[in-house]
């Protein structure tokens, strides 16, 4: 470990070095991995392998089993069957600090950081060397960042920082460590177009220099960017691996789900002028007194699909919140048909036709009670209905059982509570309860959070459905694409203002990007 | 002024045990455990030491007596919490019923093997304890009384908030205990062994409770066994860690004002202000609930909170 340490500060070249002649060289080599929980396989049988100065994207579905293949290989979970060889030797790796002295770094979809330390105390944390003096801390980590081509405040506390700062220091953090084989899982997710690009520079940086790289992602056109080779899981067994350059979008989808998939999404025209809503100088505050909704204004026509495009935090939650009567609101007014709902209880505005249906980073956090099954679920919504004081299950039974038949939920029954299910599955009863209640405006965050494509198709078709009834459709998102192909108009909000409204058949992903960091559009300056 | 320089003094020694009940709290919630057993470590160390006193003749004895036997009941409310993963709220408050219940049982079969029908520390270890003022220092006017008249409790309890405070703020070892406390998938993803940092953080705290427990039973009743002789004192311990905002040296002043606030009653004299004792003995609460009242209604987030205070960890939970 110190010798490790000794290599990755002041003089950065040597290791690079060593690891540089050892290009092409197996890093890390799975056979026949196979991990249970409980009843479930997880990992059935999977070989991969990933090479020194390489990029390798993982691919698969929901559920395929990818995020637990990395954790064996970090040393969180322990493999039932199969051995790795990491640098051709079997390697036992039985925590996360085996890991990292066989020079393994694997940077979390959830970040693992202290949020009130500095960032340059979080790099050091953990670490077996004794305590340095800051000076010469900052100067290792800024060698590290020259070489690197990364930027950071070594002083500047986590909680203060924006995801992608978050992620550079996970990313000093394992680099810190001497880490020649690193494993990103999902580190796209949250970040803007350029933040992307960003990332990728530094990937490629550190592919130069000899380092093995893992990537973990769902967006197709990223692992054709980025990797060099592709392994695919489908339903914890590995499909196959092939070289990117002889591969595109289409065949890697039909690797990946079993069978052709269309990847278009459907636009219908929009027929109506009238607004439905109207949102006028509408300020919210969060419970710490910020702004986190500041003056703004906008409308939505029936049949017609919003797109609110913006970087997590930037008012989404707030905005959906305040529309569905559940945030006190500061200033401004909300028109919905021509009438104020301030002031409205969350009841009354439900019964005036809006719904709203938020998916949380947790997926259940709002709208679903976790341990409840799908009927009693149903009836969160229409329990007042009933007479007397007794409840009627039946025509929530007959909803649930609908809705698995529409929306081809995959459960025991209905009798299963929800968190049993797997996200896919909890998001379509959510979004399917929505649908049935008949609204005329219909809002809906992050339904696709963390699906994958097939799944994410039939919730798309099913918002369009909707828009094909004339419902108002307000659509908050995480990836452009989608919200590009999908919606009619985008509004991209960035620390609760609007940003930009673009016209989403003409609009680029540059260009909301770049709105999503704060640049103002022409139209909304004058 | 005499009145005051005693008023002060008196606060320091009623404030002592305080003190160390929310250091050792302080030590424990670092590790982002919740231990609301405070009162029944104390009462287990309080019965220990005493004890130990009692036969050996020997302050240090009892010192070490006192902090082993509430580790070992910290050790209980470890394996549960820690291991099995138990509600911490629930395992602290029957450590509490239980160390109360455990203290006043040994010592009432003591009582009864004990020949005059009472217990009293013999002569030899009180002069041990009182013996820690340096000699000549105490007779300094003012100073010598505020600083240097007190018993070797109050200085080791002092010297243990100094040292907590380097340690979680200068050392390295600090620092990994505090990611524990704050977010333990962090520090388990950094390599930093969670569950070990845990077990010495909630023994080392229970042990430094325990010895506030003996100062109740060798100090407070002037060196005789009384049933019940921490008399809620940790409750209030747990509640000025709030107070302290989890930080040691902070401890120290906020002991002080509690300890003052406990012997009021008998410095405001009763032709001044015509309270009853009782509205004395309530002070501490009711003020220990205004600082929870206080401190929840705190909006900007508090970085020396444990962020993870009362969370168990499991690494493969997902």
């Amino acid at each position: 470990m110190p010798h490790l340490m000794e290599k990755a500060s002041a003089d950065t070249g040597s290791a690079v070095q060593d690891t540089q002649d050892q290009s092409g060289r197996n890093a890390i080599e799975c056979k026949g991995i196979t991990k249970r929980f409980g009843t479930v396989v997880a990992n059935d049988h999977i070989d991969l392998t990933v090479r020194y100065g390489e990029v390798l994207a993982l691919l698969g579905e929901n559920g395929s089993g990818k995020t637990t293949l990395m954790n064996m290989l970090s040393g969180i979970y322990h493999p039932d069957e199969g051995v790795i060889l990491v640098d051709g030797q079997e390697a036992a790796i039985n925590s996360p600090v085996d890991a990292m002295d066989m020079g393994i770094g694997m940077i979390y979809q959830h970040f693992r950081l202290v949020d009130v330390f500095s960032a340059m105390e979080n790099i050091v944390l953990g670490t077996k060397e004794k305590r340095l003096r800051n000076k010469e801390l900052k100067e290792r980590i800024s060698g590290l960042c020259q070489s690197f081509g990364l930027e950071i405040q070594p002083e500047k506390r986590v909680f203060e920082m924006s995801v992608s700062e978050k992620q550079t220091v996970e990313i000093l953090k394992v680099l810190y460590r001497g880490t020649r084989i690193l494993i990103l899982d999902e580190p796209t997710a949250v970040l803007t177009p350029q933040e992307t690009q960003k990332l990728f520079q530094i990937l490629r940086k550190m592919k130069e220099q000899g380092c093995a790289v893992i990537i973990i992602t769902h967006k197709l056109h990223e692992v054709l960017e980025i990797s060099d080779r592709v392994t695919i899981l489908r339903k914890g067994k590995s499909i196959d691996t092939v070289r990117t350059a002889e591969t595109d979008e289409k065949k890697l989808t039909e690797l990946m789900v079993g069978k052709a998939v269309s990847l278009e999404i459907d636009r219908p025209p929009v027929n109506h002028k009238s607004p439905i809503l109207k949102v006028v100088n509408l300020t919210v505050k969060k419970p710490d007194g910020t702004k986190a909704i500041d003056d703004i204004s906008f409308e939505i026509r029936k049949g017609e699909i919003l797109g609110v495009a913006g970087v997590a935090g930037s008012g989404q939650k707030e905005l959906c919140e305040a529309i569905a009567g559940l945030m006190k609101i500061e200033k401004g007014a909300i028109l919905y048909e021509k009438e104020n709902i301030i002031g409205k209880t969350p009841a009354e505005i439900i019964q005036m036709g809006i719904s709203m249906s938020f998916v949380p980073e947790d997926r259940l956090g709002m709208g679903l009670v976790a341990s409840m099954d799908m009927v009693e679920n149903m009836m969160l919504k229409s329990y007042k209905k009933g007479k007397g004081p007794f409840v009627d299950r039946k025509p929530a039974r007959e909803l649930a059982n609908r809705l698995v038949d529409k929306l081809g939920i995959v459960t025991p029954g209905v009798d299963t509570p929800v968190r049993l299910l797997s996200g896919g599955n909890v998001q379509k009863v959510l979004l399917g309860r929505e649908i049935e209640s008949c609204p005329n405006l219909l809002i809906t965050a992050y339904p696709v959070r963390g699906l994958d494509i097939n799944s994410s198709y039939t919730i798309y078709d099913l918002l369009n459905e909707q828009k094909k009834k004339d419902v108002a459709v307000i659509f908050i998102g995480e990836d452009l694409d989608v919200l590009l192909e999908l919606s009619d108009v985008i509004m991209v909000l960035c620390h609760g203002r609007i940003t930009g409204f673009l016209d989403a058949r003409k609009a680029t992903k540059e260009q909301v990007g770049l709105y999503m960091t704060g640049a103002f559009s022409q139209e909304v300056a004058q | 002024m005499d009145l005051l320089i005693r008023f002060v003094a008196a606060a320091v020694a009623a404030g002592t045990p305080l003190l160390y009940g929310t250091l050792g709290e302080i030590m424990t919630e670092k590790a982002g455990h919740l231990n609301l057993g405070v009162e029944g470590m104390m009462s287990v160390g309080a019965c220990a030491g005493f004890l130990a006193g009692y036969y050996t003749d020997s302050f240090a004895l009892a010192l070490l007596a006192a902090f082993a036997a509430a580790a070992a009941s910290a050790l209980i409310y470890g394996v549960l919490t820690v291991t099995f993963m138990a509600n911490q709220n629930v395992t602290g408050l029957t450590l509490t019923i239980f160390g109360i219940g455990l203290s006043n049982f040994i010592g009432i079969l003591a009582l009864g093997r004990s020949e005059s029908g009472t217990l009293k520390l013999p002569e030899g270890i009180t002069a041990q304890m009182r013996g820690a003022g340096l000699p000549g220092l105490k007779d300094i006017p003012v100073a010598g009384q505020l600083l240097f008249s007190y018993n070797a409790f109050v200085y080791i309890g002092a010297v243990i908030a100094v040292l907590l405070f380097i340690y979680f703020s200068k050392t390295k070892s600090g620092l990994n205990l505090q990611a524990v406390g704050h977010n333990p998938g962090a520090a388990d993803a950094a390599g930093i062994p969670v569950t070990r940092y845990k077990y010495i953080s909630i023994l080392i705290g229970g042990g430094i409770c325990g010895i506030g427990g003996a100062y109740c039973a060798m100090i407070i009743n002037g060196g005789v066994w009384v049933s019940n002789n921490v008399g809620g004192l940790g409750w209030i311990a747990v509640a000025l860690v709030i107070f302290a905002n989890w930080k040691p040296l902070n401890a120290i002043g906020g002991s002080l004002v509690f300890g003052a606030l406990r012997i009021l009653k008998f410095y405001v004299p009763k032709s001044v202000l015509p309270l009853p004792n009782a509205f004395y003995d309530m002070m501490p609460f009711l003020i220990t609930a205004l600082i929870l009242v206080a401190a929840s209604m705190r909006k900007k987030q508090n970085l020396s909170l444990p962020g993870n205070l009362g969370n168990h960890y499991f690494r493969e939970e997902r």
